[in-house]
């Protein structure tokens, strides 16, 4: 009891989280993803997914190559008719033909089959998705904290000052609250003609700041009047540094849970943006534009693209949604 | 009851007019000259500076945003930049077949959202409520992209249960026929979420003082749940349902795009990839503007199912 009554509030919560089992197994997935991506950045794996390295559709392992027909496996390579080729000359069949048996550079080793299988072009379905999940974890994490940040920002001036300040903010606040999320996101979209990864980055961190911004404000609301905010005012504190210092501290759990919060949902949003060619420009492979792809493989009946990247993205999200749902239970176990 | 109906219409002036602000910014201002984005590349100076004065982009900024205030309000945008058809009867004409997948969507997730509820709430602390827990969490996060995906292909492509897209004349065929579809994957789709909030809304009620005593009168578990409960939990649901009608139009983009379904949303994505500014500004401000409308309803609401509720 005596250490209960001295644990701050990280050392309880972190003692509640170790103590939740499901939430101890959402934590090592989600940072056995985000080792893959620090991985994949690094260019340690991940890096060759460009490459053609199986044949057009190869199918994954445990279904073996003879499971599909595959195109391009078994062709006989002829040379091409030389310059100069008198094409009414003898036997042209018989000269190609020999022309042909002359070239002793072998065709690429292409894999009939992958762990994953292959896409249209041959590139390892593995690899893509480990690039793919680089690109929607990058841009949820990022445009996340971009959100955080200017929810933070506004929040702490809103609550902290009040008066006109805070009016102006909450009148922000509902402007940008009455359009749909999704609408000004595409509103921005269309404005920014320029597309990239950083674009897509500023459209969700600009368009997302509303939700932190509000349970920001009320903490900050909650917190300025409290004795050790006046003692550091009497101390000659500036309001900058009691804003920061002091008080951002006591309430930065909630910064924290709606940060994991708004990047479940960025992951999400990015691979729906770029589903619609909203998002990724064309050279850069997301989750969201490997789905587009897949979309119509699968009436080919080529389903294992649109497999891998859904499973993916569904073990992640799960993974921090459940997580996330424990981190809160943890830091404010009156909340259910 | 007029009063606070006036008074409140009149508190949305600010933020209407700090929408069309904004909308107004960000597509005039930031979003670049519209004239070379009509002429297209072969342009010359003058067919340039004659769609300008066309579209009014020649005069200072505080008459164009005159200029955009009086569309909105004699709901007059113009034409559409890439079809030329004027974007009123764009927005009129796309709105029959949104709702008609909406309508159906919202009833049948309301209902069955509180029923469940309802049904998993009575069952708290079980197994059964935390497998539906997870099960919703699970379901949360596969992306509605593979929900579309994967049904089209398999109930509409392979079992041939539906049809794989189209739209067609009367409200019967296109409500049983081609809207069932898209309001299943809808419902597969938003259930999960549902679920979790109402399940949470029952259970603020289920501790309070009122149940313990209509137990003690010796009422069925059956009439608290559904009479004495379900009624106090109505208000925080009438606030979801209302609050996310005007969302849901728009968020019903890819089922529109995916289903070949002429609404509202596929004609916002239809418009963002033809940057046809004024589609989107008309569309933005007049889901603003039913976005503060529904809210207000939603207060209204209140009224009618807790008489407790005063409308101040």
């Amino acid at each position: 009891m005596m250490a209960d009554a001295r644990a701050g509030l990280w050392t309880l919560a972190l003692r509640r989280l170790r103590a939740d089992r499901v939430a101890m197994v959402s934590l090592a997935v989600v940072a056995l993803f985000l080792a893959m991506l620090a991985l994949s950045v690094m260019g340690v794996i991940g890096a060759g997914w460009e490459e053609e390295v199986a044949v057009t559709y190869a199918p994954p392992s445990f279904i073996g190559p003879d499971a599909v027909t595959q195109q391009g496996a078994g062709v006989a390579r002829t040379a091409p008719p030389p310059n100069g080729f008198d094409p009414l000359a003898g036997d042209i069949a018989a000269i190609i033909e020999a022309q042909g048996a002359a070239i002793t550079a072998p065709p690429p080793a292409r894999l009939a089959t992958l762990a994953f299988g292959a896409d249209k072009w041959g590139h390892d379905v593995l690899l893509k998705t480990i690039k793919g999940g680089e690109t929607s974890i990058v841009v949820g994490l990022a445009a996340a904290l971009l959100a955080v940040f200017l929810g933070t920002l506004f929040g702490a001036l809103s609550g902290y000052f009040g008066g006109v300040v805070d009016d102006l903010f909450n009148w922000f606040y509902s402007v940008f609250t009455s359009i749909p999320s999704i609408l000004m996101i595409l509103a921005v979209a269309a404005v920014l003609q320029h597309k990239g990864v950083s674009t897509i980055v500023l459209i969700l961190g600009l368009t997302g700041w509303t939700g932190p911004y509000r349970l920001i404000r009320a903490e900050y609301m909650k917190h300025k009047g409290r004795e050790y905010v006046m003692a550091a005012d009497a101390i000659g504190a500036s309001h900058w540094r009691k804003m920061f210092s002091h008080i951002f501290p006591n309430i930065s759990h909630v910064a924290l849970v709606q940060l994991s919060i708004l990047a479940v949902g960025f992951i999400k949003a990015e691979v729906i943006l770029s589903f619609l060619g909203f998002g990724v420009p064309v050279g850069v492979v997301s989750w969201g534009s490997m789905l587009n792809e897949a979309q119509n493989e699968l009436i080919l009946g080529k389903w294992w693209q649109l497999t891998a990247a859904a499973t993916a993205m569904a073990l992640l999200v799960t993974a921090f949604s459940l997580f996330t749902d424990a981190l809160r239970d943890a830091l404010d176990p009156k909340l259910k | 009851m007029l009063a606070y109906i006036l008074r409140r219409l009149w508190q949305m002036l600010p933020t209407m007019a700090g929408v069309v602000l904004l909308v107004f910014i960000l597509f005039n201002w930031i979003g670049g000259d519209p004239a070379y984005l009509l002429a297209g590349k072969m342009s010359d100076a003058a067919e340039i500076e004659n769609i300008r004065r066309q579209l009014g982009t020649d005069q200072p900024m505080h008459v164009q945003l005159w200029i955009f205030v009086k569309q909105i309000v004699t709901f007059d945008f113009g034409n559409a930049w890439s079809t030329g058809e004027p974007v009123s009867r764009i927005i009129a004409s796309r709105l029959g077949p949104s709702l008609t997948v909406l309508i159906p969507l919202t009833v049948l997730e309301t209902v069955i959202g509180i029923a469940l509820a309802l049904a998993v709430a009575f069952v708290r602390g079980s197994l059964t409520d935390r497998a539906v827990m997870i099960a919703c969490t699970v379901g949360m996060s596969v992306s509605i992209l593979v929900y579309i995906i994967a049904f089209q292909y398999g109930l509409a492509y392979k079992m041939g249960l539906f049809p794989v897209q189209g739209w067609g004349t009367g409200l019967g065929e296109n409500l049983l026929r081609y809207a069932a579809l898209p309001v299943l994957i809808g419902l597969a789709v938003s259930i999960a979420p549902t679920l979790r909030l109402y399940r949470s809304f029952v259970l603020d009620e289920v501790h309070q003082d009122y149940v313990r005593t209509a137990r003690a009168k010796g009422l069925s578990e059956r009439r608290i749940m559904w009479v004495h409960v379900l009624r106090n939990a109505a208000i925080p649901i009438i606030t979801h349902v209302m609050a996310n009608l005007p969302a849901l139009l728009i968020g019903a983009f890819l089922l529109e795009r995916f289903f070949g379904i002429p609404g509202i949303g596929r004609e916002v994505i239809l418009a963002v990839e033809r940057s046809d500014f004024p589609v989107i500004k008309a569309i933005t401000v007049y889901v603003a503007a039913a976005t503060m409308v529904f809210n207000l309803l939603a207060d209204l609401l209140y009224k009618a199912v807790d008489p407790r509720v005063q409308l101040a």
